[in-house]
């Protein structure tokens, strides 16, 4: 019993890390329609720019104060996104409106490209720690229960319950918020949403910003976690079965498919791994969205807006 | 004035068919020919073959199978690394496990399994097309990554599943130098051109085409989507095959599943967009921009950097090279969405009036 809990809650960090992934991802489909390959590249991105203020901010400062110089790294690294969302717009979105989707899906594999380069030649290609001061030690659960107990992270602990918050504070601004009312009418319905007076364009920039905050929460978990590093940016290709698991237009779809895709991941790899000769975490995500794709193409909680052919 | 298909009357139906309608068009391509069969062997060097010609070669047959698929049959693939892995790797089995085995049959066989696994993984796209198609093709690429790492008779129980071919040769003639190596690529790269350009011109591209467009209307005038989503499938692959065979055998000589990732399946698409989709000449096009650039980046950054007395060290200039290739992607892609070869196009309508604007 021990063992599979102890899989089945490591899925459960991993999965909730790919949902904020997708969740960038699934932010930016609903309000623009672009299929944001670059979400990964927006991640590592961020996480960098953190890391390095986190950095620099002492050495040129001479602030000692941790959290002090973490919440101003924060607030660079929201700056330097909001940043990235306004020139991404500008620059390639804004030029390339009624293009296919394969023409955009293009443009943000190179905005991946440019992203990946520049922030490592802006900041160094080395790896960097985060830390951002989340409890290590790991502690036992339901000793009493069971033989052995639970093993689990307080550092996963943490990061689940900063998830969640950012899940909730999300949900809090798109319901509450007249620019999340915004929003929500431009995922709905772009021309109608034009013709009675929403700024698409200014749209289009706080929706990246968001997805900017959260790769940012997002790297910052990663980064604490396994230090921040290339690697990073391929976890956007986990985010797509992710979001085809969960529907591509459902903020929930992300959660649940990431808990999913992560759990499901981690039990094959223990359980059934053992049978293929292992390593069998690199393909599961992507077979389990091929198969949920042909019994239901619109998702767990997407639209049935999908064309059958 | 020079540029023009006035007074080049067709008198019979096969020179109303040709592939060329217009004269100059057949000089400037025999002349291109000539040119790649004679004078490139004659003045190149063992450089520009190894760096330039035979990757360019290589991978504009492997632009050209994706372009059947995803210019002229609508379906989007994200896994054309994979289905390049199956064709080496398989050609790779054939020539090991066979003795006596002919490098061509080798070459041929290894595109022909590409085919049945491409078919295979074709089918999703009888149910969904589009985005959600390339995610289904993403399961394609990383299976088969995975399948080529750690299933250890396909890579005949070598370790890390690297895997390598030596001795060549074709008709007892050997492809050892980097010259026939060329030859070899070229003559591959011309048959399968030719072929491609008659596919896309006969009924079955013509089918291929009218599903891109609108596959309702495609089957309500009697085209079969299945038949033809799936040839379309079946041809892509065995072009990108046996391209990846080529890739595994003259290129690179010994390899690892990881010439195959992700990354080479996004290249090409890049290669396909970037020249223009639905188009043969395009993937020409595209194939030389994105193997020439990163060469032409590389050489010319130091030697800007030096201008201004700068030195980068290799690690930062990959990084720049990475960063430039990405913002010209997205330039090219606001410049001329319908890639280079619509540029080509333009070009030789202005051709036919010049010098008159009108």
């Amino acid at each position: 019993m021990g063992p599979f809990l102890e899989t089945l809650i490591g899925g459960l960090m991993t999965g909730m890390l790919y949902s904020l992934v997708a969740l960038g991802f699934v932010l930016i489909f609903k309000a623009s329609g672009v299929f944001n390959f670059a979400q990964g590249a927006m991640v590592l991105f961020a996480a960098l720019t953190m890391a390095r203020f986190a950095q620099w901010i002492p050495q040129w400062t001479g602030l000692s104060d941790k959290l002090l110089v973490n919440l101003l790294a924060f607030g660079v690294a929201m700056i330097v996104m909001i940043g990235v969302a306004w020139l991404i717009e500008r620059l390639v979105l804004g030029k390339l409106v009624n293009q296919e989707g394969i023409t955009l899906l293009m443009a943000t594999l190179g905005i991946t490209y440019f992203l990946d380069g520049f922030g490592q030649t802006l900041f160094g290609s080395d790896i960097y720690k985060i830390d951002v001061g989340l409890p290590k030690d790991p502690i036992f659960l339901f000793e009493q229960t069971f033989q052995g107990g639970v093993l689990i992270n307080q550092e996963d602990l943490a990061a689940a319950a900063i998830a969640a918050a950012l899940v909730a504070l999300l949900a809090a601004f798109f319901q509450y918020t007249s620019t999340g009312r915004a929003l929500r009418a431009v995922a709905d319905d772009h021309q109608a949403a034009q013709s009675i007076g929403i700024p698409l364009s200014r749209i289009w920039v706080i929706v990246w910003s968001v997805a900017g905050f959260v790769a940012l929460v997002a790297g910052i978990i990663w980064g604490s976690k396994l230090g921040v590093q290339f690697s990073l940016s391929l976890v956007a290709l986990k985010a797509l079965p992710v979001v085809i698991l969960g529907g591509l237009t459902s903020v929930p779809g992300a959660i649940v498919g990431g808990l999913i895709i992560g759990v499901g991941e981690k039990l094959s790899e223990v359980f059934i791994g053992p049978y293929f000769g292992g390593g069998i975490e690199i393909w599961f995500a992507y077979v389990l969205a091929l198969v949920f794709l042909l019994v239901r193409p619109q998702g767990l909680f997407g639209e049935k807006i999908i064309d059958r052919v | 004035m020079l540029y023009r298909e006035n007074g080049q009357f067709k008198t019979s139906y096969t020179a109303d068919q040709q592939i060329f309608p217009i004269l100059q068009d057949r000089i400037a391509m025999a002349l291109l020919l000539a040119v790649a069969f004679v004078a490139v062997p004659l003045l190149g060097s063992e450089y520009m073959f190894r760096a330039i010609f035979i990757p360019f070669l290589i991978l504009s047959l492997a632009a050209l199978g994706l372009n059947i698929l995803v210019g002229y049959c609508g379906q989007i693939s994200l896994g054309t690394g994979a289905f390049m892995a199956v064709g080496a790797y398989a050609a790779y089995n054939f020539q090991v496990r066979i003795e006596g085995m002919p490098v061509l049959l080798s070459l041929l066989l290894g595109g022909v399994c590409a085919t049945a696994v491409g078919v295979v993984f074709g089918i999703p796209s009888l149910r969904i097309k589009g985005l959600y198609l390339a995610v289904a093709t993403l399961a394609a690429q990383f299976f088969v990554d995975w399948a080529f790492l750690r299933i250890k008779w396909f890579t005949n129980d070598s370790a890390s599943g690297s895997v390598s071919v030596a001795d060549l040769n074709v008709f007892g003639l050997p492809i050892e130098t980097p010259v026939a190596k060329y030859l070899f690529c070229l003559s591959f790269l011309m048959v399968f051109g030719l072929l491609a350009k008659n596919l896309v011109r006969s009924h079955i591209g013509r089918e291929w085409m009218a599903i891109r467009d609108m596959d309702v209307a495609a089957a309500v005038i009697g085209i079969r989507p299945v038949h033809a989503k799936l040839s379309a499938f079946a041809v892509s692959s065995f072009i990108v095959g046996v391209a990846g065979a080529l890739w595994g055998f003259v290129y690179l000589g010994s390899w690892e599943p990881a010439a195959f990732s992700i990354d080479r399946s996004f290249q090409l698409l890049f290669m396909v967009i970037i020249g223009g989709l639905g188009s043969i000449m395009g993937s020409f096009f595209g194939a030389a921009f994105i193997v020439l650039l990163p060469i032409l980046l590389d050489q010319l950054l130091p030697a800007l950097g030096s201008l201004v007395g700068l030195t980068f060290d290799t690690a930062v200039v990959s990084h720049v090279v990475f960063m430039i290739f990405g913002a010209l992607i997205v330039f090219f892609l606001i410049a001329e969405p319908h890639g280079l070869a619509r540029l080509w196009a333009v070009a030789k309508e202005k051709l036919r009036l010049w010098p008159f604007p009108h």
